[in-house]
């Protein structure tokens, strides 16, 4: 009997090596290893991480290289023999136990595009539940689980889901927003990397509730390796029945399908997003007409992201009061954590809202990869702001975020140490949205530039209590005239810097905002 | 030129009926050629019932489409913040010292193209690059070399 062994296929164990790891394993072991290409567990400096599936449990090695598969196979590893490399048995590691995986519960266990290690795994329970329930009934167990968007915007999923409900059309769409373009942030594409089956079924059971029939995933084109696996994983969902015509014998009909965007990141706004998928310039619309009303081709549309629509699934499964016993205030559930930048342990954690930001940096993270002080975090995105260390005792939750001017947005947090220049930093804010803006309103095309321009001005030392004025000016022509998020949450990474790192801006006292 | 014309006319009669398919089309178009050829427009605004303007519109809006051949090799250096608070500044610099050449050119040989992205998801392993279709992470300058070694001896 051969052994079972996971090599993942996530695109970052990829980007370390995963693919050369599992030929080595191949050509050394031939037909006594049966290799199932998983998703990552998400501790990513472990990867590649390969485990062995023993009586014991799977037991983990890693970070494993070519170069180690033979010293491997001498130490006896596919019994699971002790070996430098060689980390316990996988659930039993400490970054992971103390996690709650609720939307990740399967991610890096099953092989993400099989049907029957899905079904095993408990899935397609939520869709069956579901298909017991009046459209209404869905829509209600949504809202009463408290789950928010987790695309950034944290709109409450059952109100817009009920919204769409309530409107009349031959036609609906359900569109999932998968253009993940934050820096710091990587849930979606572990998700579809990982277990795109949840994905697909969270987005059924939406159709099932509006009575929407066609849906789409539009998938950034910086994501390859998702685009396959989604692909591989769509096909097999249909073969097995869980897609296209009368689903499971129910008489319902759901087909789904993946569109690439096209590398702009204003395409993560949900109108620019539909104008895309229509085959237009990514250039945001007015609302109201909101999108549940007017959407995808002017017909009632649900947007939502990838983490909020791989949520449904276990909310259903498992009743609303489960899901909503999760969190804090107004913040229910889980949510999947990104560490990223200059940190020393970087990967998914995802834990009931109220964690602190020190607890994610410190006692998940181990501070900084470079060993320097950790000076500034951003949190929520390239439109997040940078929150200095006397912030860092503030929990994970919406609101608590609001209070003090800042966003958790999709979860992505970005360390950076001492030697950051924040005014640097300042400027790429205004870079960024210069090189992305839509270009449709003025405070975010022609703001942006001149913020570049007033910013090289600051870094140069030329007068930079004027210019710290004159970008505060611009940033509240932008924050309150600005059409979108983009242009209207530029300053928040701006004025965030020049609050709370005034030094850096050759400013000499603290300055605090108005 | 020709058969490029014609691989062209492939497409867009496999696309011309897709709701929305105008992203489809360019994609295919410039996974299959390498770019999108401006002198394409007249006939894919044609199947698709827009104007020139509309189409070019639509291909210079989008940071992924290009309207030149590439070189043998694309490769992306990610600029965003996680990939910055991990030296991502200084990997660029190196880039365009080593290949002599700035954002959006082709080295003098036609091996390699640089271009800027904005996030490639792998901000746990940062700085990443991606080289073709192929992401890697934790690029120091000297894997960063050897990629760029590799990718020229492979053509």
């Amino acid at each position: 009997m051969s052994t079972r062994l996971y090599i993942p296929r996530d695109s970052s164990a990829l980007s370390m090596g995963a693919d050369e790891v599992a030929t080595a394993i191949q050509q050394h072991a031939g037909t006594s290893v049966d290799i199932v290409r998983n998703g990552s567990r998400g501790m990513y400096w472990l990867e590649p991480m390969i485990e062995v599936a023993t009586p014991k449990g799977r037991i983990a090695y890693g970070p494993v290289t070519p170069e180690d598969i033979k010293g491997l196979f001498d130490k006896d590893f596919l019994n699971g023999g002790e070996h430098p490399l060689r980390l316990g048995v996988t659930d039993e590691l400490p970054w992971l136990k103390k996690q709650e995986r609720l939307t990740f519960a399967r991610v890096g266990i099953t092989d993400p595009v099989s049907v029957s290690d899905y079904v095993a795994h408990d899935g397609y329970r939520g869709l069956r539940k579901a298909l017991e329930l009046a459209p209404a009934a869905i829509v209600q167990e949504v809202t009463d689980s408290g789950l928010r968007g987790r695309g950034g915007a944290a709109f409450p999923t059952g109100i817009k889901w009920k919204t769409v409900l309530g409107c009349a059309a031959q036609q609906k769409y359900i569109v999932c927003n998968a253009d993940e373009g934050d820096s710091g942030t990587y849930s979606d594409r572990m998700i579809m990397e990982g277990d795109p089956l949840v994905l697909i079924e969270g987005m059924t059971i939406a159709g099932l509730a509006v009575g929407a029939d066609q849906g789409y995933i539009y998938l950034r084109s910086e994501y390859p390796d998702a685009l396959i696996v989604l692909n591989e994983a769509i096909n097999n969902a249909y073969a097995a029945g869980y897609l296209g015509e009368d689903i499971l014998g129910s008489g319902h009909s759901f087909n789904l399908e993946v569109r690439r965007a096209a590398g702009a990141y204003i395409c993560g706004e949900e109108t620019s997003l539909l104008e895309s998928l229509e085959g237009k310039r990514g250039v945001i619309r007015f609302k109201p007409p909101l999108p549940a009303i007017e959407g995808l081709f002017g017909k009632p549309t649900v947007v939502n992201n990838v983490i909020t629509f791989a949520t449904v699934p276990i909310v259903l499964d498992k009743g609303a009061a489960f899901y909503r016993d999760y969190g804090m205030g107004r913040s229910r559930g889980t949510l999947p954590i990104q560490l990223a930048g200059n940190i020393k342990y970087c990967g998914l954690v995802e834990k009931a809202f109220g964690i602190t930001l020190r607890e994610l940096l410190y006692d998940y993270g181990g501070g900084s990869a470079s060993g320097r002080p950790i000076r500034a975090v951003q949190v929520g995105g390239p439109l997040g702001a940078y929150l200095p260390e006397s912030q860092f005792d503030t929990p994970l939750d919406y609101e608590k975020f609001s209070e003090i001017w800042a966003v958790l947005g999709h979860g992505g947090i970005v360390a950076f140490d001492d030697t950051v220049d924040m005014a640097k930093m300042a400027r790429y804010a205004f870079e960024f949205c210069a090189i992305e803006s839509c270009g449709k309103c003025t405070p975010c095309r022609i703001g942006s530039t001149r913020g570049v321009e007033v910013m090289d001005k600051i870094i140069a030392g030329t007068q930079p209590e004027k210019n710290a004025k004159l970008v505060r000016d611009l940033s509240d022509t932008m924050l309150n005239g600005s059409l979108c998020a983009l242009g209207g949450m530029t300053p928040y990474p701006v004025l965030s810097a020049i609050n709370h790192f005034p030094e850096d801006f050759g400013l000499e006292q603290r300055e605090l905002a108005a | 030129m020709l058969s490029e014309d014609l691989l062209i006319e492939k497409h867009i009669a496999a696309h011309k009926a897709i709701p929305g398919g105008l992203l489809p089309l360019l994609h295919s178009i410039q996974d299959d050629i390498g770019y999108i050829p401006e002198h394409s427009y007249k006939s894919i605004s044609k199947a698709l019932n827009l104007s020139v303007a509309e189409v070019h519109g639509v291909v210079s809006f989008y940071h992924h489409f290009r309207t030149t051949p590439p070189g043998q090799h694309v490769l992306h250096i990610c600029r965003a913040e996680s990939c910055q608070a991990m030296g991502a500044t200084e990997l660029e610099a190196h880039a365009k010292t080593l290949l002599d050449v700035d954002y959006h050119q082709t080295t003098k040989d036609g091996a390699i193209s640089l271009e800027p992205i904005y996030c490639l998801g792998n901000c746990a392993l940062s700085p990443a690059v991606m080289l073709d279709e192929k992401v890697y992470g934790r690029v120091s300058n000297a894997r960063l070399d050897a990629l760029v070694t590799a990718s020229r001896k492979a053509k």
